[in-house]
């Protein structure tokens, strides 16, 4: 077993792991974070993706052990402490870009991550971003929807659609 | 599912991998993991033991000189990716990782990583055969440079011992008129494709292709080189007859059936995907030797 201490969401965990326990059972059985979602354990669906070091990542292919000294998020980091939802988490629940909300994590890690890089993002730009990000209910519209009127509040104005 | 159990190791030099897998049996190599990880959850691969390199920093980065371009296997893709210096030299690195799964993938998907898979239709195997890249390795008896030729020995089997890592990858950059392009087909974005094609070419200032590599990925056991297609293109005006002629000679590449369909499937694809890059390589070609 292998101790490991990371940082998530901005709180300290530690917690021991086999070498084959993956980062996202460890965050789930280990740690009781399960808000990180696994559909398909091997790397097709994007359900699990968090973001390591702030960089998104599929949690079902990296190791526990790997992230040792990690700075990990996962969408339970998003919302405020008093449960005020992350804007994306809000513009999610105005456009239906959810309905089982299996997909979710996964696609609000992915999309965080893209806006940080690209604040004001066209809408091929976010259907490349989620294109690793399988979703069988909401249908991705609504989800772009969601994410291009995040993405134009936050802007000064005028920014394309 | 769950990986079964493995040891694991996490050196934090070269040469102590290198020793940890001279002494022990069984032993994989762990870069970004990207494919590896999903074949340990699918059990596919049972290891005893596996080797994370991913603290060997000095296997990281991109190095751009005249002669020679330099990428270490354990630079992730989506750095590569993005490298501004890179796509000013070789911009057909971006057009084939937009290709190699997402975004989420490429940011811990490594070079090398990809080449020791050496799936047939992924896009890095298939650049580095385009490119006559030498594929750098450091074992117990030194560092070796392996031609990509002999790296690529079969059907997912590069040709490199079981205590040695690749370190890196070279070649020799094209002159700044060239023109490229890099297409394929895949049944969703991000998959492995049943077909793809690169180009690269060199035309003169009358439109004569002056030089020209084509590789073709995803329909044989290994990524091939379309040495006839080349022929027919070099020395041509690049017309419609030197393509027609480059897509005719595609017969003569090793074709291989799946269950996305039979080698005339896979055959027509290729032409399709050859015959959209060598459009788009000529033409970028013919403009970028007007601007020069
Ligand atoms: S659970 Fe990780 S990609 Fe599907
Ligand atoms: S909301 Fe159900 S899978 Fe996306």
């Amino acid at each position: 077993m292998y101790e490991i201490e990371l940082l998530i969401n901005g709180r300290p965990f530690r917690g021991a792991a086999e070498a084959r326990t993956t980062l996202a059972d460890f965050l789930r059985h280990t740690l009781r974070l399960t808000g990180t979602h696994l559909g398909c354990e091997h790397g097709v669906c994007g359900a699990c993706t968090v973001l390591v070091d702030g960089v998104s990542a599929r949690s079902c292919l990296m190791l526990a052990v790997q992230a040792d000294g990690a700075i990990v998020e996962t969408v339970e980091g998003l919302a405020e402490h008093d449960g005020t939802l992350h804007p994306l988490q809000q513009a999610f629940r105005d456009a239906h870009g959810l309905q089982c909300g299996f997909c979710t994590p996964g696609m609000l890690m992915t999309l965080v991550e893209l806006l940080r890089e690209t604040p004001h993002p066209s809408e091929d730009e976010v259907r490349d971003a989620i294109s690793g990000n399988i979703c069988r209910c909401t249908g991705y519209q609504s989800i772009v929807d969601a994410t291009l009127a995040v993405a134009g509040a936050a802007g000064t104005e005028g920014s394309e659609p | 599912m769950k990986p079964p159990p493995f040891a694991y190791f996490r050196p934090g030099t070269l040469d102590e991998a290198i020793a940890i897998l001279g002494r022990t049996e069984n032993a994989k190599v762990l870069a970004g993991g990207q494919s590896l990880m999903a074949m340990l959850n699918l059990r596919y691969v049972f290891p005893d033991a596996l080797v994370d390199i991913n603290d060997l920093f000095e296997l990281s980065g991109i190095e751009i000189a005249p002669e020679r371009i330099r990428i270490g296997a354990m630079t992730r893709q989506r750095r590569i990716e993005l490298d501004a210096e890179l796509y000013e030299a070789m911009p057909i690195f971006r057009d084939a990782l937009k290709l190699v799964g997402h975004r989420q993938t490429r940011n811990r998907g490594t070079i090398g990583g990809s080449l020791c898979h050496l799936d047939p239709a992924s896009e890095l195997p298939t650049l580095a055969l385009l490119l006559d890249a030498g594929i750098e390795t450091a074992g117990p008896a030194g560092v070796r440079r392996i031609p990509v030729g002999e790296f690529i020995t079969g059907y997912m089997m590069p040709g490199i011992g079981p205590d040695e890592i690749v370190t890196a990858i070279e070649f020799a950059p094209w002159s700044v008129a060239h023109g490229h392009a890099f297409h394929e087909f895949a049944r969703r974005h991000g998959d492995f494709a049943v077909a793809s094609a690169a180009v690269m070419v060199e035309r003169d200032r009358q439109g004569v292709v002056t030089r020209c590599a084509i590789a073709i990925g995803g329909i044989g056991s290994v990524p091939q080189r379309h040495g006839a297609g080349e022929t027919a293109l070099t020395g041509s005006d690049g017309g419609p007859d030197a393509i027609a002629a480059a897509l005719e000679s595609c017969a003569g590449l090793d074709i291989l059936g799946d269950f996305h369909g039979g080698p005339d499937y896979r055959l027509s694809v290729a032409r399709t995907m050859l015959r959209r890059s060598l459009t788009a390589a000529l033409a970028r070609a013919s403009e970028r030797t007007q601007q020069a």
